[in-house]
């Protein structure tokens, strides 16, 4: 990202001086910044055991955090909760691969044909906006609570953004390594392995990473909608029956997994792209 | 532009819609399965379901659920994303809190809030807030962490402080940042305002498709599905105008980035 | 009217301090033209940054009318070398001239004589409607410096303002700066790595070592006022001080705060003969 206003720097003199810029020294084995961090969530903690025994937010809807960590190390006890766990992460895995196969391949291939790319512009603007959650009542009929209506969801949402992602990188390949490429008389296999494939990678992997995401989202919530067994549906249960620090443990448990899916996509995206010089800069979606 | 460009123009735009279109309705015109009538039916019951009064009393209300959270979501998002990204040090204290929940998928957060606001307009409109200022907020953040160094010197050596700075250098500069996590809260928003309906509500498009599946009034279902993919797509359209005339600017420096 | 005191620069970094200015002392007259030129990484920016106050000296001062420079002060003007990143891309171009005038709350009309006048003077004048990054970088640096013009300020500080501009425009914007300073009186220091255009533009130019920086030489440069690119540059006076400054350069190369023996601080008029300099 070059551009007035948005180049990301962090305090460093511009200019020809050498030495380390004005910012406050890190000392010491750990960055001042991880202890603030640890800090805030010690403070989030916290506050959250606190508030509840003020009185300030009755208990019966707040549990304090001391109750939704017992309540949650009794839930890991019980092997209900592992096979939803299981459940949410199947519906969540093969629908992620099933919309990254679909996008990637769609994406390639419409959009390394000039022709598609403009005959289904208008398509894919119409389509993608349209909220996923319009099939929810579709899914229900087809599939009632069956794992495959979650995944009809999940790759039709998952989908939308692995694509665009995709088409974006197929559109960002450098005219002047394509020449080069077939300057050198490299075929179509060699020009796709060497230059489209390196040029699309970090966007392909970006996709990824944003279909990761929206995949837990739609995986949950199709649990907690239509019922599909999984974590969403366990949170519906605990808030029907009262069981109100279940449902704290229960939000606990999808956002560390939130957590988890984005670092871990994260990981892998820097991981394929360890060689990547340049910054790409993430398509809107 | 000559007629020629015109239509050829008109013909990539409309022409595999229209060829989707016209295959869906064949496909389906003599169907006798249940669940996928034919497309004739669907765009019959359309014209029947949703008509000005209903549109009044299902869609406009939740138009204004969405309205609501959507702008309280904005400004709540933006004031915390300003605060927090002009200060380091309360950037690094909160960063983790904020990114946990944000990870946490919004519509979990329903159940959790019916707990504290029950079923009426304040729950959706609270959940609708709670899901869409997390990408607005942490966008913002961004959008404010990476103004340009050079700009804020020239800022500082003008005497250019306080509110002003704010006003002319940090929100202008951290615009196209917060437009975009505005677009994301957009998609969520919608999303919400549809399943928090679809879980407890009187009124609104959610509610009444889900009230079609219940009672298998399958065409008049489809219709509903069809009008909200229409309205997602208007609200994308509307969003990706006003994005047009406010960052008219940020376009136009892009585009000259991109052919120098 | 400028006046640095003793100043030292160490940057205190995680493993280690980086001095980079040493021990620099000088006076800037009202009106004077002053260039600093020094080999590359030898702080000029950092000592740039202290006196328009963007950044906290360590040790001595910076004083603007005998006033202590604590912060960037009113009266002071500065152009960046990145003209790019110094411009407001969301604002047209007059606006960009304008809006540090806003502050002074001079009322609409001489705003709007200043911006117009300063846009003008820099060969502007259509360009008002015009974005930043519609321009070409000469252009844009034009802006920049426009804005500093109307901003009337008493001390205009460039640093390096030209490096990232082609030579044919370089040549066009020395000439505007000697323009400007001749027509508003304004004291101006310009820093530059640029060994001819430091002779060119300057009256004085002070001679900077490398890091740990300290004044090698405060040169005067005894050249007519009337300055043009092409005679000027082609005269005998200017080759002489040119070698002079080059040679200077050079051995800062090697010397610095910490190596070299006396540091040559007062005005020295180097005299008009071919003859080797010692300092």
């Amino acid at each position: 990202m070059t551009s007035p206003g948005l180049a990301p720097v962090l305090a460093e003199p511009a200019g020809t001086d050498p030495g380390p810029g004005g910012a406050p020294a890190r000392r010491g084995p750990v960055p001042v910044a991880v202890l603030r961090g640890l800090a805030g969530l010690a403070g989030l903690v916290a506050v959250l055991e606190v508030l509840p025994h003020t009185g300030l937010v009755s208990a019966d809807y707040l549990p304090p955090a001391s109750e939704t960590v017992r309540t949650l190390g009794t839930l890991l006890a019980e092997p209900t909760f592992w096979t939803a766990l299981g459940d949410t992460l199947t519906g969540w895995g093969v629908g992620l691969a099933v919309a990254v196969v679909a996008g990637v391949a769609a994406g390639v291939v419409i959009g390394s044909v000039p022709v598609l790319r403009a005959v289904t512009a208008s398509t894919i603007e119409f389509l993608r906006p349209i909220p996923s959650v319009a099939l929810i009542p579709v899914a229900v009929l087809l599939y009632g609570t069956d794992l495959r209506s979650k995944l009809l969801l999940v790759v039709y949402a998952s989908f939308w953004q692995v694509i665009v992602q995709v088409l974006a990188g197929m559109q960002d390949v450098d005219p002047v390594a394509e020449d080069t490429a077939r300057s050198y008389l490299l075929g179509t296999w060699g020009r796709v392995r060497h230059v489209l494939w390196p040029t699309a990678l970090p966007y392909v992997m970006t996709g990824v990473r944003l279909a990761a995401t929206v995949a837990l989202i739609l995986t949950i919530t199709a649990e907690l909608v239509i019922g599909a067994p999984g974590l969403g549906h366990e949170i519906a249960v605990a808030q029907v029956s009262g069981a109100v620090p279940e449902v704290y443990a229960l939000v606990l448990v999808t956002g560390l997994l939130g957590v988890a899916v984005n670092l871990a996509a994260r990981a892998v995206e820097r991981r394929a792209l360890h060689w990547h010089q340049s910054v790409r800069r993430e398509v809107t979606a | 532009m000559t007629a020629l460009s015109v239509l050829r123009r008109g013909l990539l735009v409309l022409g595999l819609p229209a060829v989707l279109f016209t295959v869906w309705w064949f496909a389906t015109a003599g169907s006798t399965d249940f669940y996928f009538p034919p497309l004739a039916t669907i765009l019959e019951s359309f014209g029947k379901v949703w008509t000005a009064e209903r549109l009044l009393s299902d869609v406009v209300p939740s138009l204004l659920r969405l309205a609501a959270g959507y702008l309280l979501a904005v400004v709540v998002g933006v004031g915390l994303g300003l605060v927090v990204g002009m200060r380091r040090a309360v950037r690094d204290v909160l960063e983790p809190v904020l990114e946990l929940f944000r990870a946490i998928p919004p519509p979990v957060l329903i159940p959790v809030i019916m707990l504290f606001a029950g079923i009426g307009d304040t729950m959706k409109v609270l959940v609708i807030v709670s899901g869409c200022m997390w990408p607005i907020l942490l966008n913002t953040v961004e959008g404010v962490r990476a103004v340009d160094e050079v700009l804020g010197d020239t800022c500082r050596s003008y005497g250019i402080t306080g509110v002003a700075r704010l006003r002319h250098l940090v929100l202008r500069a951290a615009s196209p940042q917060i437009v975009t996590g505005m677009r994301q809260a957009l998609s969520i928003g919608i999303i919400l305002m549809v399943i928090s309906e679809m879980f407890a509500a009187s009124n609104g498009l959610g509610f009444t498709i889900v009230q079609f599946q219940r009672s298998f009034a399958i065409p008049e279902m489809w219709s509903g599905v069809l009008l909200l993919g229409i309205l997602g797509f208007l609200l994308s359209l509307l969003f990706r105008f006003a994005e047009n005339r406010a960052l008219a600017w940020y376009h136009g420096l892009r585009r000259a980035q991109r052919n120098p | 009217m400028l006046d640095v005191q003793d100043l030292q620069k160490i940057y205190t970094g995680r493993h280690r301090n980086v001095e980079a200015l040493r021990n620099l002392t000088f006076h800037i007259a009202e009106g004077e033209l002053v260039c600093l030129v020094g080999p590359s990484g030898c702080g000029k920016t950092t000592l740039l940054k202290c006196m328009a106050g963007l950044l906290a000296p360590t040790r001595g001062e910076v004083r603007l009318d005998g006033r202590p420079v604590a912060g960037p002060p009113p009266g002071m003007a500065v152009v960046f070398q990145e003209y790019g990143r110094s411009l407001f891309a969301w604002m047209n171009v007059r606006d960009n001239v304008a809006l540090p005038l806003r502050r002074k709350k001079l009322g609409k009309a001489r705003e709007r004589e200043l911006v117009d006048h300063a846009l003008e003077v820099v060969g502007l004048s259509d360009a008002h409607e015009a974005y930043p990054w519609q321009l070409s970088g000469g252009m844009q640096q034009r802006v920049a410096i426009a804005r500093a013009v109307a901003y009337e300020p008493k001390v205009l500080l460039m640093d390096e303002p030209f490096a990232a501009v082609d030579a044919q425009t370089r040549a066009e914007l020395e000439d505007l700066i000697r323009k400007l300073w001749h027509e508003l009186g304004v004291t101006v220091l310009f820093v530059t790595h640029d060994i001819d255009e430091a002779v060119y533009l300057g009256q004085r130019t002070l001679i900077l070592s490398k890091s740990p920086t300290v004044v090698q030489e405060d040169l005067t440069i005894d050249l007519p006022d009337e300055r043009d690119q092409l005679h000027t540059r082609s005269s005998p006076r200017f080759a002489e001080l040119r070698a002079h400054v080059y040679e200077q350069i050079q051995r800062a190369k090697h010397h610095s705060g910490d190596t070299a023996p006396d540091p040559v601080v007062e005005d020295r008029a180097i005299e008009p003969v071919l003859q080797k300099t010692e300092s």
